[in-house]
């Protein structure tokens, strides 16, 4: 399975973000997107995900499941948690799990992994930033996909959140995976740099 | 399947818990229905000629109230990109959340319309009528609302864009809804004309409301 991009232009609110810009991640590899603020790194992975089109070049996923688009095979760990504050941290992880489709998981197995455990039943409205982030976290466990799009993951995480996280995505190349990843912060797993635009 | 059976469980939980669109929608609608007898006046012979009038427009309003919020939660949460990374055409998607959204505030009205019938001094058959005009009428009106919903979805204060795209398309919905109502109480036209034009319009509505929706979602998604 291979990821790439050729000469992508992305141009937001007619101003231009970043043109010719190649790339390419194979299975099993991360590829960490840095910059500055404003470059473009959640840009590209919208383009990626296929929620913003790009304005030339083109972006490719071979080798994945046969029928499905790259979107489909894609998880986008964004800014904005996608979590109901009015469900249960279970009912909104056993959503998502529905809705993403594919393999299912066993949900108490993915909340044990992020540390969520003890905060099945509550509310999403009442659990912390860093909570909020592990959840999200735990719907890329719960609904298996080959691709993750990660947008700042680490934001809001401590530090042993952080290597909970990094050992997630280990495990997650190991078995085959993608992972790209905007990021300021050092992942904590071995990463190839994708610099956009002049140096931070 | 399952991921629309999914998404309609999720919706229908959301609205019915606190803070959720059901109940406000429902009270809304008594708000304006109990409102009309002081503004018209104790005129019993005016209120039950008003009335259908008056129960379609508060459950147009009631309905509008609601839609606001269809797809701007799901927009400002994150769960709209999610959405349409999914492996489920968005078309059916939207299809699902309009019918969501109907079955947790649209049949509220619905149900609720008998009892604000005795506050307008409608009688049992004009009651059923309208009731009955209301199940044939709502979906139309909550499948054309779901298109502004969708147009309106990146807008802050979204909510008063969609009153006005919504509100004239709706007014067919509204004529043949009151007309079939009148029908039945008064006469003389035959109660299945108007009515036959009411499902005729909720039925085109859920095959375009979809798609409309779908196609103003994937386009304003910046």
């Amino acid at each position: 399975m291979r990821l790439s991009g050729s000469g992508v232009r992305c141009v937001r609110g007619g101003r231009e973000v970043f043109s010719g810009l190649d790339f390419a991640a194979s299975a099993g590899e991360a590829l960490a997107v840095t910059g500055r603020n404003g470059s473009g790194k959640t840009s590209l992975l919208r383009l990626i995900a296929g929620l913003l089109t790009p304005e030339g070049g083109s972006i490719g996923l071979e080798g994945g499941e046969g029928e499905l688009t790259l979107p489909e095979q894609a998880h986008l760990l964004g800014h904005r948690d996608a979590l109901k504050p009015a469900l249960s941290v279970t009912e909104n992880l056993a959503f998502w799990r529905e809705f993403l489709g594919g393999e299912a998981f066993d949900l108490r197995e993915c909340l044990a992994a992020v540390g969520l455990d003890h905060a099945a039943g509550l509310p999403a409205a009442f659990l912390s930033a860093g909570q909020r982030r592990r959840l999200s976290i735990a719907r890329l466990l719960a609904a298996r996909r080959p691709v993750w799009l990660l947008d700042e993951p680490t934001n809001a995480l401590d530090t042993s959140g952080q290597a909970m996280f990094a050992a997630l995505m280990g495990d997650h190349l190991a078995r085959g995976g993608l992972i790209i990843a905007a990021t300021h912060a050092p992942l904590g797993i071995a990463a190839r740099e994708l610099r956009i635009g002049g140096a931070a | 399947m399952t991921a629309l059976a999914a998404l309609i469980r999720r919706d229908i939980k959301i609205s019915l818990r606190v803070g959720g669109g059901a109940l406000i929608g429902v009270l809304f609608f008594l708000t304006v229905v109990v409102l009309m007898p002081f503004a018209v006046g104790p005129d019993l012979a005016l209120l039950t000629r008003l009335g259908p009038a008056i129960l379609w427009l508060g459950a147009l309003l009631a309905s509008l109230l609601t839609l606001d919020r269809l797809f701007t939660a799901d927009h400002e949460d994150g769960s709209l990109d999610l959405i349409v990374m999914s492996r489920t055409p968005l078309e059916l998607t939207c299809a699902a959340k309009a019918l969501a959204h109907w079955l947790a505030a649209g049949v509220p009205l619905i149900l609720a319309t008998p009892v604000l019938g005795l506050l307008l001094n409608l009688n049992a058959t004009a009651t059923a009528a309208v009731a009955l005009t209301l199940l044939a009428g709502t979906p139309a009106l909550t499948f054309t609302g779901m298109i502004g919903a969708a147009l309106a979805v990146t807008l802050h204060r979204g909510g008063l864009l969609l009153a006005v795209l919504v509100l004239p398309l709706s007014i067919p919905v509204l004529i043949f809804g009151v007309a079939a109502s009148q029908a039945a109480i008064t006469g003389p036209l035959s109660f299945g004309t108007p009515f036959s034009i009411l499902c005729a319009l909720s039925l085109v509505s859920l095959v375009i409301g979809p798609f409309a929706a779908a196609a103003s979602l994937r386009h304003g998604l910046d």
